[in-house]
């Protein structure tokens, strides 16, 4: 049996009612990731909620209240295999109110799966997600357009949708989109092709989830970066700084930079789980050795040419959380790869328009608002723009009161705006 | 391993399990006292055993800790001392029995059901400890509630799980930092499923408690599961006592883990029938699953693992 996949991971997006968690349930049903025992707990759900046979939703909607209200409140987390690779699949909730939960799902996510209902088309809940998966820098989306059985199998519905969606995905700088015409309520053409839609002659949605290559490591020559997590002291009296690879691999003898100290070293010797290796490949967590001695720790990072850049001062695309608006002169606390300084808002320098994808005047921003900020941090970050690289363009800021995580930041502006 | 693996940023096990040591540096980094909660079962072993990796050349920096319900496969108990031994780590024990003792919770009797005991048990432990982060080995595969977890789940002052307000973890910025009582929980196998431990524990050639391996054993059906007849187990009037060849499929308390007929002997067995299995592990054995549509997210709002 072969054992060697490899991963993708995806999140669904789209409003409420569309059929997410509709979808996911058929995708994993009709590809027999179900197991019986879970089949016949939705079923009795399903009977128990008067919500007829099978309600497929159920099958990624497990808590209670979600089943008592019939929403999706925190993202589900689902796992599919094919031979070929493994699915890590993340069900994200719809409710403008959850879109903190729907930005978890989808920070991680190399491809979205857009669903939405083909007779309502782009809400503009649609366009919000979509929107925010664009900041988060997914690339590669496939859409499928749901409840066609309800209309028919309408080819002059579902071209509609098709055009509109070509000018906002081109719009949001999606570099691959697909749509296919789907019910998940039936099954058509998520796993197996429809013979309702013949106009149609394009891949399943699994087929397309099997094929894309959103997942696979950047083949671009991208500079390596090591955020150091942990310091470990190898038999001897060296040390290793252990950490995991992003951007681009490592090699033992490369020419590398310890930031934010600036020295120029090489790599000594490289260790993977106490194992020694030539290389660090992107994703994997290994311990590098460097030929200087420097007293590097956590919070620093090693890193290749282009160099990142070392600041004191962020400007950026932040979506807030917190429950209280975010003003400038705020004090709070951030985390950037490994490390956690204390940070300022400098100022608010707009908010997001979802809709015209444009930049209003605002100086402050309310839970659920995307906006520009720029921020002051007390120690010096080394960071890249989120399009170059997402670990080290990434952030979140946190309220050092409660330890809440009040906002997810991305470093620089993207480019729709 | 005898030989030698290259790990490769194309292979799903290694990118899972370079995944699960980052969680495991980050939390030991930003936590003051984590603790690593270890049941002697199939995923907590994994779990230890990552964290061995994560922190070699070094010991690890952490104890581990046992939740004791007195209730447990004798076997399970021998693996959890030898695998302590073995590594050198610090192994703490929490008994079921002297919060009983301490009128904390009612006594179930000798054959009543301890599982939901342990979650006082778990949290006195926590407290008196001062532990900060928990590691546990759930997998979000194992059941609808564990689906929703974040990967560090913040718990407040009693020990609660809010499912309708978890702090938003974005990226891999892992934020571990409580006030003074609260914890977070920190499950870096969240995102294995059944298949992928077992194909890891074949890959890393790990050792297991026997009972995870098929064995003939005195078994009673009871409430649709065989459970090992034994000194948590008595046969009740109706019950016929019959010896079969079983394994089982997870690990928990004797008098409500049930076995699995099979004859899996060996790793590569094992996976094969989970490959091609139709009921779901807990599913198939565990009947502290059963209690109501929600069991699993009513024990976890309480504190449960």
């Amino acid at each position: 049996m072969e054992t060697t996949k490899d991963l993708l991971r995806l999140a669904t997006v789209g409003s409420v009612d569309d059929g997410k968690s509709t979808l996911i349930g058929r995708l994993l049903v009709d590809t027999r990731q179900l197991f019986d025992d879970q089949l016949d707990a939705v079923q009795a759900a399903s009977e128990k909620r008067g919500v007829g046979d099978l309600d497929l939703s159920f099958v990624t909607d497990g808590l209670r209240a979600e089943r008592e209200q019939g929403i999706t409140i925190d993202v589900a987390y689902r796992y599919a295999t094919t031979p070929k690779r493994k699915f890590i699949i993340a069900d994200c909730p719809g409710h403008i109110q959850y879109t903190r939960n729907m930005a978890t799902g989808a920070s991680t996510a190399d491809l979205a799966l857009v669903v939405l209902d083909v007779a309502a088309g782009l809400k503009e809940q649609t366009r919000r997600h979509l929107c925010i998966a664009a900041l988060l820098g997914v690339r590669s989306i496939i859409v499928a357009v749901n409840k066609m059985d309800a209309i028919n199998w309408s080819e002059e519905a579902f071209r509609k949708v098709e055009n509109d969606f070509a000018s906002l995905s081109q719009e949001l700088g999606f570099s691959s989109s697909l749509l296919i015409p789907v019910s998940a309520l039936l099954g058509d053409n998520v796993v197996d092709a429809s013979s309702n839609t013949p106009w149609y002659s394009g891949p399943t949605v699994l087929d397309a989830l099997d094929s894309s290559n959103a997942g696979a490591p950047s083949s671009s020559h991208e500079a390596a970066r090591l955020p150091i997590q942990w310091v470990l002291r190898q038999p001897g009296g060296g040390r290793t700084y252990a950490g995991m690879v992003n951007g681009s691999n490592f090699q033992v003898g490369d020419t590398v930079t310890l930031l934010p100290a600036g020295i120029e070293t090489t790599i000594s010797d490289i260790h993977y789980g106490g194992q020694d290796v030539s290389e660090a490949t992107v994703g994997l967590s290994a311990d590098l050795g460097l030929s200087a001695e420097t007293d590097a720790g956590r919070g620093d990072l090693i890193a290749s040419s282009p160099l990142p850049t070392v600041t004191k001062e962020l400007d950026a695309t932040i979506c807030w959380f917190g429950e209280k608006p975010i003003k400038s002169g705020q004090r709070l606390r951030i985390k950037h790869t490994s490390k956690s300084t204390p940070v300022r808002v400098a100022s608010i320098n707009g908010l997001i328009d979802i809709e015209k994808l444009s930049v209003s005047g605002a100086t402050s921003l309310t839970t659920n608002d995307i906006g520009l900020a720029t921020l002051q941090t007390a120690d010096a970050l080394v960071v890249d723009d989120y399009r170059v690289n997402r670990v080290t363009g990434s952030f979140v800021l946190i309220d050092e009161v409660t330890n809440a995580t009040v906002a997810a930041g991305m470093v620089g502006r993207a480019s729709f705006l | 391993m005898t030989h030698t693996h290259i790990p490769s940023s194309t292979d799903h096990l290694d990118l899972l399990e370079s995944h699960a040591i980052f969680i495991l540096r980050e939390v030991v980094a930003e936590c003051e006292r984590p603790v690593l909660l270890f049941s002697g079962g199939k995923d907590s072993a994994v779990l230890l055993h990552l964290a061995v990796k994560a922190f070699a050349p070094q010991a690890l920096p952490f104890p581990i800790m046992h939740i004791n319900t007195g209730q447990n496969f004798q076997e399970v108990l021998d693996f959890r001392d030898r695998t302590a031994q073995q590594i050198g780590a610090r192994l703490i024990v929490a008994n079921v029995q002297d919060s009983i003792d301490q009128g904390k919770v009612a006594d179930p009797g000798p054959m009543g059901s301890r599982n939901r005991l342990q979650t006082v048990t778990l949290l006195d432990a926590i407290n008196d400890n001062k532990f900060d982060a928990a590691f546990g080995g759930a997998r979000r595969d194992e059941d609808k509630a564990r689906a929703k977890e974040r990967i560090l789940s913040f718990r407040d002052t009693f020990g609660q799980w809010d499912p309708k307000a978890q702090r938003p973890e974005l990226w891999q910025l892992y934020q571990g930092k409580v006030n003074t009582g609260e914890h977070v929980r920190a499950f870096p196998l969240s995102d294995w499923t059944e298949l992928d431990i077992w194909q890891y524990i074949e890959r890393e050639e790990m050792d297991l408690p026997s009972i995870y391996f098929a064995h003939e054993r005195d078994v009673i059906m009871r409430d649709g599961m065989w459970l090992a007849v034994g000194e948590f187990v008595e046969p009740q009037a109706g019950e016929v006592v019959r010896r079969h060849v079983v394994r089982f499929r997870t690990v928990g308390d004797a008098n409500c883990t049930g076995a699995v007929l099979s004859n899996a002997a060996t790793l590569h067995d094992i996976i094969e029938e989970v490959t091609v299995a139709n009921v779901s592990e807990r599913g198939a054995t565990r009947a502290d699953d059963k209690f109501s549509e929600t069991a699993m997210e009513d024990r976890k709002r309480e504190g449960y693992f």
